[in-house]
């Protein structure tokens, strides 16, 4: 909570601002900017389609962020509920003939409304008992989409045709990235004011003692439903994303790795903060990319006997190596290393605050 | 229901465990404007009191009435939005957060805005946010708990925190106050403050206060009224002087010859 040096806080707006100096507010500028043109004018096909695979999970990290970081309760449905917002703007897409602008927010509310049914149950559990429900969500919603063809085609799966926008068609990466990006900075605007407020303070505290958070006023059953379907309507609409990044829906373009890979990416970052969650998102997913285009090819070129599967399966290795060294040595993630660097970088060159502070 | 300024009525209650009586036929009453004191040994059934008003327990038996209502058919947090704050023995803070954040978490239910108007959070729900930031303030300076504002509550000494926990329960703007030892584990300094700050709550905002206390000392000096506990029936009832010469709670704290 420490300021640069000079600069003081004159009014609770002030302080409670994400962003409070103008250099900040230069910076903040300058990475929109810098967002908005250098991808797209300088990255190649397979750098684009990375930016897009890292918004879209972006998306659902921060709807687990919400679930898992703010109010605490596990979740390895996420991947289901991408599902359920993907077949939902895909049957929107297909069958109905509508929009994506109404299709991305009716992902949102379907997977919502999903996420809403499957927490009546799972807010009265916790912890392993609740991994375990949240693991049946993921069979039970893959399950349904198969036996409802009318709906989603079954196992066939479904084409999606490319969002269009006033005859403007979002059919390449790089048209694609246009769509993706904005709706990125809305959700994780969306994400952030949702921790700073009194709803994440509720949430929270049902995190941190859901005892203490009944007794002060806090009704913890409505707040974990709450978190559950805010968690589900952002997978929803990273579904939905995902739907028309790939052109196509399936029963198995969701596998319950990705729930795992969303809580990885989250746990990397730092739960509870949204910064942390694009951040681990990002990390997680560049790294998965340098496995598969450097390490992988230098491992079949150096020791060219070895199998491809032992190639292949470098990705999950990395991460999962990756994952446990975090655990040990940063559980609460590269925000929170961020937040000690800040905070050593404007003390220096003394150790400790006057006053504590 | 302020019948006579009686702010709190229980009678009769009767809770169980299993075989375990916890509290059999306790009644007394909370008036306007006054410190009532619960004490009695350990196990004699004090915390069980405070947990049947907030709603944790449901005793078998009985009736708590506040303002017309009956708190024992009351989910706790409905409890909380009448107006019942309570600290705890063991501190059960949300250690996650800061003190400031702490306090603005107990304004839970004076906060009028939902998670939609929450999301978009420029207009409504800011507006609101600095007002109440505004009131939490004021708390944080009367407990004196300025340099610690910004602090996660899980790395304050123990000191502090009991105090953060009073200020949780002052920013919910409570009509009734229960504290649960507040003074436990404390030094003399720190139980000084404490005491302070709980006779200041009591005059400032004029609400009155249940206190659960083992140090008899404090409780003489600061109650109007005492009731006393023993293995879970109210033994004695009274002002300090009627209690320190009562021969019941004589026999309870020290035994009999």
């Amino acid at each position: 909570m420490r300021l640069p040096e000079g600069i003081f806080n004159t009014s609770y707006a002030k302080d409670t601002a994400i962003i409070r100096t103008r250099w900040q507010w230069f910076l903040f500028v300058l990475l929109l900017i810098l967002l908005f043109t250098l991808p797209p004018l300088f990255g190649n096909r397979h750098q684009l389609q990375l930016a897009n695979i890292i918004g879209i999970s972006i998306i659902a990290v921060l709807g687990l962020n919400v679930l898992t970081g703010c109010a605490g309760q596990i979740s390895l449905g996420q991947a289901a509920f991408t599902a359920v917002g993907g077949y939902t703007a895909a049957a929107f897409a297909v069958k109905l003939d509508l929009p994506f602008w109404l299709a991305i927010p009716a992902a949102a509310i379907v997977a919502g409304l999903v996420g809403l049914i499957f927490a009546l149950p799972a807010a009265r559990i916790k912890g392993f008992y609740l991994a375990m429900s949240t693991l049946a969500a993921h069979f039970i919603i893959l399950w349904v989409v198969k036996i409802i063809p009318d709906i989603t085609d079954g196992i066939n799966g479904m084409r999606v045709p490319p969002p269009e926008l006033g005859g403007f068609s979002f059919d390449t990466p790089q048209r694609l990235y246009f769509l993706i990006i904005p709706i990125v900075i809305i959700m994780a605007f969306l994400a952030r004011n949702f921790v700073r407020t009194k709803v994440g303070r509720a949430m929270i505290a049902v995190r941190d003692n859901d005892l203490a958070a009944e007794v002060m006023g806090v009704n913890t059953f409505k707040y974990k439903v709450l978190a559950f379907t805010i968690c589900s309507a952002y997978a929803g609409v990273a579904g939905a994303l995902l739907a028309y990044n790939h052109k196509f829906v399936h029963p198995d373009s969701y596998p319950l790795m990705d729930a795992i890979w969303y809580l990885g990416m989250l746990i990397v970052g730092g739960m509870g903060s949204v910064s942390g969650a694009i951040l681990g998102t990002i990390f997680i997913r560049v790294l998965n990319d340098l496995t598969a285009t450097e390490l992988v090819p230098f491992i079949s070129d150096t020791w060219p006997s070895m199998s491809a599967e032992v190639a292949a399966s470098m990705g999950p290795l990395t991460f999962g190596l990756i994952l446990m060294l975090f655990l040990i040595f940063e559980p609460r993630g590269i925000i929170h290393r961020w937040e000690l660097f800040k905070a050593s970088y404007r003390l220096w060159p003394f150790a400790h605050a006057p006053g504590g502070r | 229901m302020n019948t006579n300024g009686t702010k709190i009525i229980a009678k009769d209650l009767v809770l169980n465990f299993g075989g375990v009586t916890a509290l059999n036929n306790v009644s007394f009453e909370l008036r306007e404007g006054e410190i009532l004191a619960i004490i009695g040994p350990n196990g004699a059934g004090k915390t069980c009191v405070l947990n049947c008003i907030n709603g944790f327990y449901r005793p078998q038996n009985g009736k708590i009435i506040f303002e017309g209502y009956d708190l024992t058919k009351m989910k706790p947090h409905k409890v909380a939005k009448l107006g019942l704050a309570r600290t705890f023995q063991n501190i059960e803070l949300y250690t996650g957060l800061s003190t400031l954040d702490n306090l603005m978490a107990a304004r839970h239910n004076l906060i009028k805005y939902n998670f939609l108007t929450a999301g978009l959070y420029f207009g409504w729900a800011h507006r609101q946010e600095m007002e109440h930031r505004r009131i939490v303030e004021d708390i944080i300076d009367f407990l004196e708990m300025a340099p610690i504002r910004y602090k996660p509550v899980g790395s304050l000494p123990y000191g502090q925190r009991k105090r953060v926990e009073l200020g949780r329960a002052l920013a919910l703007e409570p009509k009734v106050l229960l504290l649960d030892e507040p003074m436990a584990g404390m030094n003399v300094e720190e139980k000084e403050d404490m005491a302070r700050f709980i006779l200041d709550t009591f005059e400032l905002k004029n609400i009155p206060i249940i206190i659960i206390e083992h140090d008899m000392g404090l409780v003489m000096d600061i109650a109007d009224r005492i009731i006393v506990l023993d293995f879970g029936q109210k033994i004695a009832e009274g002002t300090p002087e009627e209690i320190k010469t009562n021969p019941e709670v004589i026999r309870a704290y020290l035994g009999t010859e």
